[in-house]
């Protein structure tokens, strides 16, 4: 068989085949549907072109996101007592006092672990719904304070995450957070979590 | 009818000023008669004056009060006031988490890199030129449930989802020009708006059908609507359509961002928390009659939409006893995949109060569920994230109709 990107296959084209094939597998027509345009892209050509390489600068400027195994993670570290600090000058006004107060998100649980709330999600705080603790470096780093977001350095997100870890009864109050230390917090929440498994049908989920 | 109002026939014949006789409705939708003067004649009789001429943008009429209702997260669409599927792009709803950006479409970027062969930077114009697809299908947030009260209009109960015909490059376009990794299983999308939002999809999702849209209802995207590009997952919870979509990393792991996670995520029983919960299951509403539109004795034609994100709905129920029994609704065609698909039922009303609703039933044969049986499947929980409980309109006898509220307080 001839490259599937130049122009003219020599015999009966894959895709008509895989298309009757398909067709009949699923007991009825696949391609009925005239509001999906579903591509066959035999004739088209290997690449079109369009848009250029992006440069590792280019990457390294947008590539913010960080693991649940630490990938992404900066050079940094931060103490939980640095965090409460910035805690009490950045977030409270939102958060509370001490967390758990709001107006909004209320951040640490008032229950001691996620174990002993009984039904999940009356209280989605990080000490009982929040399954990595990676995902606070995330977050705070991309989407925090509200009204100045992305204005936090390494060091102080570092803190702030140590600071709600302690506060959530995660890690004790000599707890150093950097790019080793974050992955391996475990959070109680973690065993809460179950993939989606609704797939349609008559069963209700 | 209100004796006042009737136009007497010394009125009628002698009056010099009663130019004419016309039909006006109350507050209670009664319809009576009301005498017009020649004064409001001549200015009211779109004959007798010039009207504008033609311009560069339409309007929409003075006397149609077509409004989103925002809150401090979301803004949601006035269901009861929309006629068909399509929803006006001015009236889709709203949600996203860090306000809307200001984006200057020439300095616009894509980035798609992670697990490719090429990593690659496309502009604005750069997606308008591969091989473009439209589409017609809804998108609803997952959070689309409201019912704690009985004054509740069918935009507060599920104004959280809209739909529109969306143009833009398959999503599978550009994985094809970059060289998606095969080992590759999931992929991040993240925005550029001030909460940087960002969603781990799987990567099959974005070969299958995912599109990355530029154009909405015939023009470009409007801001709120993620201008100039966002993603659109047919079927899928519109949080994972990303909006301002800045940048898109091949994985081959999810990267357990906030939102999917901490946020869309429900809880279901036996102390689980269900995640990654993309479809969007089957729903229906009444959309007429509905709070807060009253109605009056005799024929009514039930008017509604159902839809669901596993593909067709094949059929729509309405019961007018409360439950006790079910009949098929009209289906508008052409009922389309994965889109809003409006139904209608003829209905002469005796008078007396009664419960009317409808259950949407999808190719799967999936049954609209009601509130107590989605409630047992998830251990008592009564609200929460993709909540589609059947709606049920109290008609009271003196034609008000309310919502019937049936969480537990």
């Amino acid at each position: 068989m001839r490259n599937r990107y130049t122009d003219q296959p020599d015999k009966t084209p894959l895709y008509i085949i895989l298309l009757v094939v398909l067709c009949a597998c699923k007991g009825q027509p696949d391609f009925n549907n005239e509001n999906i345009s579903l591509k066959d892209t035999a004739s088209w050509p290997q690449s079109f072109g369009f848009g250029r390489l992006a440069s590792s600068h280019d990457i390294d400027t947008l590539d913010i996101d960080i693991r649940p195994d630490g990938k992404g993670l900066p050079y940094g570290s931060g103490t939980v007592s640095q965090g409460k600090a910035i805690y009490a000058a950045k977030c409270a006004l939102c958060h509370g006092k001490t967390g758990t107060e709001g107006p909004f998100n209320p951040l640490v649980t008032k229950t001691d672990t996620a174990s002993s709330s009984k039904e999940p999600g009356k209280e989605k705080t990080i000490g009982n719904y929040w399954p990595y603790a990676t995902t606070l470096y995330d977050y705070i780093n991309r989407a925090m304070p509200f009204n100045t977001p992305g204005s936090l350095t390494p060091d102080e997100v570092y803190s702030l995450t140590a600071f709600l870890l302690h506060a959530n009864n995660i890690v004790d109050s000599s707890a150093v957070m950097n790019a080793q230390t974050l992955p391996q917090v475990n959070m109680p929440a973690r065993a809460l979590f179950v993939p989606d498994d609704r797939s349609g049908g008559t069963e209700i989920k | 009818m209100n004796q006042n109002q009737k136009i007497k026939r010394r009125t009628w014949l002698g009056g010099a000023a009663t130019a004419a006789v016309v039909l006006v409705q109350t507050s209670f939708g009664k319809v009576m008669q009301r005498a017009v003067t020649e004064k409001e004649t001549a200015t009211s009789d779109p004959t007798k004056k010039l009207g504008p001429l033609p311009g560069e943008v339409g309007t929409r009429s003075p006397f149609e009060k077509l409004q989103k209702k925002p809150s401090d997260t979301s803004s949601r669409t006035p269901l009861q006031d929309l006629y068909g599927t399509l929803t006006p792009s001015d009236l889709h709803y709203e949600r996203h988490h860090g306000g809307v950006p200001a984006i200057d479409p020439e300095k616009y970027e894509l980035l798609i890199h992670g697990m490719v062969k090429k990593p690659m930077v496309f502009k604005l114009r750069d997606l308008k030129q591969f091989p473009s697809v439209s589409r017609i299908m809804f998108l609803e947030c997952s959070g689309n449930y409201r019912g704690n009260k009985e004054e509740l209009s069918p935009q507060e109960i599920c104004g959280l989802t809209s739909q529109s015909e969306w143009t833009g490059v398959m999503l599978s376009t550009l994985f094809r020009e970059v060289g998606v990794d095969p080992r590759a299983t999931w992929f991040l999308a993240e925005g550029s708006d001030a909460a940087v939002m960002t969603r781990s999809i799987p990567l099959q999702k974005g070969w299958e059908d995912t599109m990355l849209a530029y154009a909405q209802n015939g023009e470009a995207i409007r801001p709120e609507q993620g201008y100039p590009a966002r993603l659109v997952l047919p079927g899928w919870e519109g949080n994972t359509c990303v909006k301002w979509i800045r940048r898109i990393e091949i994985s081959d792991q999810p990267f357990m961002t906030r939102e999917e996670t901490s946020k869309y995520t429900e809880a279901i029983g036996g102390g689980k928390i269900r995640q990654f919960s993309f479809v969007m299951d089957a729903r229906s509403i009444i959309t007429y009659p509905a709070y807060p539109n009253p109605v009056e004795k005799g024929w009514i034609e039930l008017r509604g939409i159902a839809w669901s994100g596993r593909g067709r709905i094949v059929r729509v129920e309405i019961s007018t006893n409360d439950g006790r029994s079910w009949s098929a609704a009209e289906l508008q065609g052409p009922v389309l995949d994965k889109a809003h698909t409006g139904f209608r039922y003829l209905w002469h009303w005796n008078g007396d109060e009664t419960a009317i609703m409808s259950r949407a039933v999808d190719e799967t044969g999936y049954v609209q569920p009601t509130l107590k049986q989605l409630s047992d499947a998830r251990g008592g929980n009564t609200g929460g994230y993709h909540f589609n409980p059947v709606t049920a309109w109290i008609i009271k006898r003196d034609g008000r109709v309310l919502f019937r509220p049936e969480a537990k307080k």
